[in-house]
């Protein structure tokens, strides 16, 4: 791997763990798993960018890096969950070529909520959480708008990282 | 229409979102009812459970910290917690069949039961 690639990756990296910070920082609307998904700006420029592999190892290394930083093993568990799962769909939505980044970064939303309701169910062993659902799926919905046009912009206009 | 070529399948994606989001939110909300008592798990074993119409506080101890959950007017809400994010104090009072206060730090259920009036129970009588 050439040197500017690595200083490349981990820029993208540390752009993603800061804006991690950033998000924890503001206020938090009191339903748990409400919020704007600020670090997948980063994940959505890389899979346009650079392509699918890296946008997973970019992931991968911020959800592990924001986990021990700010985190326990419980909490690295949902955000592996909703990463993956948020990527998956994501992966999968970019490859039919119908949708643009507000599309991808909409399913990506949604699917990262519903895969910490999953696991949260699976770890409390309860099936009550459905009440989160609804709410989850609005706010997953709009919070994916708003990553999906600001990072439509960056794809668009940001000059470095060509391929 | 060049901007409607390039984001129809979003607007259709984005749609579809909030209508299953509508639909199911009015699912769960024609079938609520007023819960009968609320069940308190930690780690997913059940260590308590209080009547919804009588008023009562239970401190709740677990490993990550402790939790005050209070019941009131028909009502529980958590009080007070010392887990980082404080969203199951924030999260407010819960009173219908099925709703609950997650504390996740803490591995903390609370989940409102059916009442005596409510709920398929009742139905079947």
């Amino acid at each position: 791997m050439k040197a500017s690639k690595i200083a490349r990756y981990g820029l993208l990296a540390a752009l993603a763990l800061a804006l991690s910070y950033a998000e924890s920082l503001l206020p938090s609307p009191g339903v748990p798993g409400v919020k704007l998904g600020l670090p997948n700006l980063v994940v959505v420029f890389a899979l346009y960018r650079l392509g699918a592999a890296d946008a997973w190892a970019l992931s991968l290394a911020r959800v592990l890096l924001a986990s021990a930083l700010f985190g326990n093993g419980v909490s690295l568990a949902y955000s592996l969950a909703g990463a993956a799962l948020s990527l998956c769909v994501m992966c999968l939505l970019k490859r039919t070529g119908k949708f643009s980044e507000t599309g991808v970064s909409v399913a990506g939303g949604v699917a990262h909520n519903a895969g910490q309701i999953l696991v949260a169910a699976l770890l409390l062993e309860t099936t009550r959480l459905a009440w989160y659902l609804p709410v989850l799926c609005v706010s997953g919905t709009v919070a994916g708008i708003l990553i999906g046009v600001v990072s439509a912009l960056l794809v668009k206009r940001v000059p470095a990282f060509k391929p | 229409m060049d901007w409607l070529r390039t984001h129809g399948h979003d607007i259709l994606l984005i749609a579809a979102l909030l209508v299953l989001a509508g639909a199911l939110g009015l699912f769960l909300r024609l079938g609520r009812h007023s819960g009968g008592y609320v069940s308190v798990s930690v780690h997913g074993e059940t260590v308590a459970e209080l009547p919804l119409d009588r008023d009562a506080s239970l401190p709740i101890e677990t490993e990550g910290g402790h939790n005050l959950l209070i019941v009131e007017d028909g009502a529980a809400r958590m009080e007070s917690a010392d887990c980082p994010d404080l969203l199951c104090v924030k999260m407010g009072a819960v009173r219908w069949t099925g709703e609950s206060i997650v504390c996740l730090p803490h591995q903390v259920v609370v989940t409102v039961e059916n009442g005596p009036d409510g709920g398929f129970d009742a139905a079947a009588r």
